[in-house]
């Protein structure tokens, strides 16, 4: 596996051409180019804004800015975490000329689909620290687990990307699959609920390794307190897991690709 | 001297139709140790059937053969995009491929963007690419259009622009298929200059190309394929006269089909006068003869049955080669032959004391005309002389095979 990390760090010209790729071609001939970034996740929040003011209405309680705010900071690692999923699965099946005639670490397709989908993330996370500082969010010393939450992330994603795209060149079910899963999605996973309104079947909704580190990063980020430890490692081992399990999947098959596509 | 390829004992199998894998045989094969062996299941085939060579450094090699010997799946497996079923494959130094050299363009990005992203797709860094980037822009001839999308190009640009980028690699090892085949002849001219100037650079080249021209200019061995095995492998002198009887094989059963096929219908016709009925080619001693060689001696008999009598038929023989070329015809009463009145069954002789022909397939078309040819009683065109190739000296297609003797005065 590290000799395959190695080989994909070899090639990181590589990538950074084909995640340039990826946003270029994403943006070229689109009058409103970055802002779509932003504008994805904008109406995400609306919808999760609507949802929390509907049960803040049920429960008689008043909707507190915090809930908006923890809504956000949820929100744009969740869009983008189904944004790189439903590209990675098609990394290697939309880019079959390359995969059937010139020699590459193929892992390098699905990670430029996932840094093509970070870039997004980057500037709509510009927009939303921006928003932090003027709804006085404030910093604590807890904001350091931040960056780790997002590098989970990011290898759980990674991960994942190279099962599925692999899955998806033998079979092409997998993406109907995924398109769905992903379509429903949300309502399993604590984005625009906290996984705290279920009381006791709390584990339920963090038994999802993407619903513990999106809990997690709302507690170091909005609420400012030490991250929960069990669930943090519980998060860490699933990223770990799935990261070693894609890889060896991902390697094994890949001599298979090019016969198979 | 050390070898740059090792190919060894290669086996690759692959699958005929569609591949409709089920989830319920594929689970199980996922979990099972890779098939190696070396049965073929159902609908397989052997692409590549224990395919040995070693290439030394600095060596120039032609692959050849006819359509589905091989060759694309060899070079495939060189460039590490498949994997054989047997056999090992050792590469030594950076390879590059001119396969397919538009296959990491995408159309909606500029000339100097694809270049960019061409370029670091075959393997080169960032920097290579900067210092090169005027270089491959100016062998494209493309520079006006630099910064327009490729979508926007013709299909000559398109290619022009991506055997540049390919041509700039540096590489210790590179495979050539059949991409230099791009843009006008001038352009040509320019790729052949490129390769030759890679050679000098002590590159290890494989070349595949149905170009006999290019092949022999460029390599000095080659290795001929056929249906997945090696045929021959040696010098470029020896195996470019086999390859050309293989194609000639394959033209002239091809034709012979297509011919068969046509004789049946003509059968049905049985009202004229006069009717070839028999033609053979036979040796000077008599015995039947298949295939011919430059200079031989060339025998028809053809044997001839008159229904009624008929005045002074004139017999004509065409030699057409299999691309139309109507080579020499002859009419019998060329040589003073006067046959009067003939009826019943009659035997003529058609020779040519030496055949000056090139090597390729050739279709002969018999005809008997009337005393004044103008009206033909019955044509036959179905026979085929084939002239195999045993020297070197008449490639790139002349027609004939003349006799000249050269002397200096």
């Amino acid at each position: 596996m590290f000799k395959a990390m190695r080989e994909i760090f070899n090639y990181r010209d590589l990538l950074f051409m084909l995640t340039t790729r990826d946003l270029r071609v994403r943006y070229k001939q689109a009058a409103m180019g970055f802002l779509w970034a932003v504008f994805m996740p904008i109406i995400a929040v609306c919808a999760g804004i609507l949802i929390k003011k509907a049960m803040a209405v049920v429960a008689q309680r008043p909707l507190e800015i915090d809930a908006i705010v923890s809504i956000t900071v949820k929100t744009l690692p969740y869009t983008f975490f189904i944004s790189s999923i439903r590209f990675a699965v098609q990394a290697l099946v939309g880019n079959s000329s390359l995969v059937t005639k010139i020699y590459f670490p193929r892992a390098v397709l699905v990670l430029s689909s996932i840094f093509a989908c970070m870039f997004d993330f980057c500037v709509a996370a510009a927009v939303v620290v921006i928003l932090l500082t003027v709804f006085k969010v404030g910093v604590s010393i807890y904001l350091l687990w931040a960056p780790f939450l997002l590098l989970l992330l990011v290898l759980f994603t990674f991960g994942l990307g190279l099962i599925l795209s692999s899955a998806n060149l033998f079979f092409r079910d997998v993406k109907y699959v995924v398109e769905i899963i992903l379509m429903f999605g949300i309502f399993f996973t604590p984005v625009f609920f906290s996984a705290s309104d279920f009381g006791k079947w709390e584990p339920l909704m963090l038994i999802n390794p993407i619903g513990s580190i999106l809990e997690t990063l709302n507690r170091v980020v909005v609420l400012h307190q030490m991250p929960d430890l069990f669930w943090l490692s519980y998060a860490t081992l699933a990223t770990a897991a799935i990261f070693t399990l894609g890889m060896t999947v991902f390697h094994k098959m890949e001599p298979l690709f090019a016969e198979n596509i | 001297m050390s070898n740059a390829i090792e190919f060894t004992n290669v086996w690759k199998k692959f699958k005929k139709g569609e591949k409709i894998n089920s989830l319920r045989d594929a689970i199980p094969n996922l979990f099972k140790r890779k098939d190696r062996n070396l049965t073929l299941e159902e609908r397989e085939f052997w692409a590549v059937k224990d395919v040995s060579f070693n290439i030394e450094k600095g060596g120039v090699i032609g692959i050849m053969g006819p359509n589905g010997a091989g060759k694309s799946t060899i070079l495939k497996l060189l460039s590490r995009i498949i994997v054989p079923n047997e056999g090992s494959i050792k590469i030594i130094g950076r390879l590059s491929a001119l396969i397919e050299v538009t296959a990491g363009f995408h159309s909606e990005l500029t000339g100097r963007e694809n270049v960019y992203l061409n370029a670091t797709i075959l393997g080169m860094r960032k920097k290579e690419i900067d210092a090169k980037f005027d270089d491959i822009v100016e062998f494209s001839g493309v520079r006006e259009f630099i910064d327009t999308p490729v979508k926007r190009y013709s299909s000559g640009m398109y290619s022009r622009l991506g055997f540049s980028v390919a041509a700039h690699m540096e590489p210790d090892i590179l495979l050539v298929d059949e991409v230099l085949s791009v843009g006008d002849i001038a352009f040509q001219a320019k790729c052949a200059q490129k390769i030759r100037e890679l050679l000098h650079s002590g590159a290890t080249i494989v070349l595949v190309s149905h170009q006999l021209d290019m092949i022999q200019s460029l390599c000095k061995r080659v290795i001929l394929l056929r249906r997945g095995e090696v045929v021959m492998d040696g010098d470029v002198d020896e195996v470019i006269p086999h390859y050309q009887n293989i194609v000639n094989h394959e033209i002239e059963a091809e034709m012979k089909g297509k011919l068969g096929s046509n004789a049946e219908k003509v059968k049905v016709d049985t009202s004229s006068a006069i009717e070839i009925k028999n033609v053979r080619m036979v040796k000077s001693d008599g015995a039947p003869q298949e295939n011919f060689s430059v200079g031989d001696a060339l025998h028809f008999i053809i044997n001839v049955t008159a229904r009624e009598e008929v005045e002074s038929p004139i017999f004509k023989v065409d030699i057409v080669r299999s691309d139309g070329v109507l080579c020499c015809s002859s009419f019998s009463d060329k040589t003073g032959l006067i046959l009067g009145n003939v009826k019943g069954d009659l035997t003529m002789n058609f020779v040519m004391d030496k055949l000056l022909l090139t090597p390729s397939i050739y279709m002969v078309k018999f005809s008997v005309w009337d005393k004044n040819k103008i009206h033909s009683y019955h044509v036959r065109n179905q026979d085929i002389l084939r002239i195999d190739m045993d020297q070197m000296e008449y490639r790139g297609g002349p027609v004939l095979a003349l006799e000249a003797k050269w002397s200096v005065s």
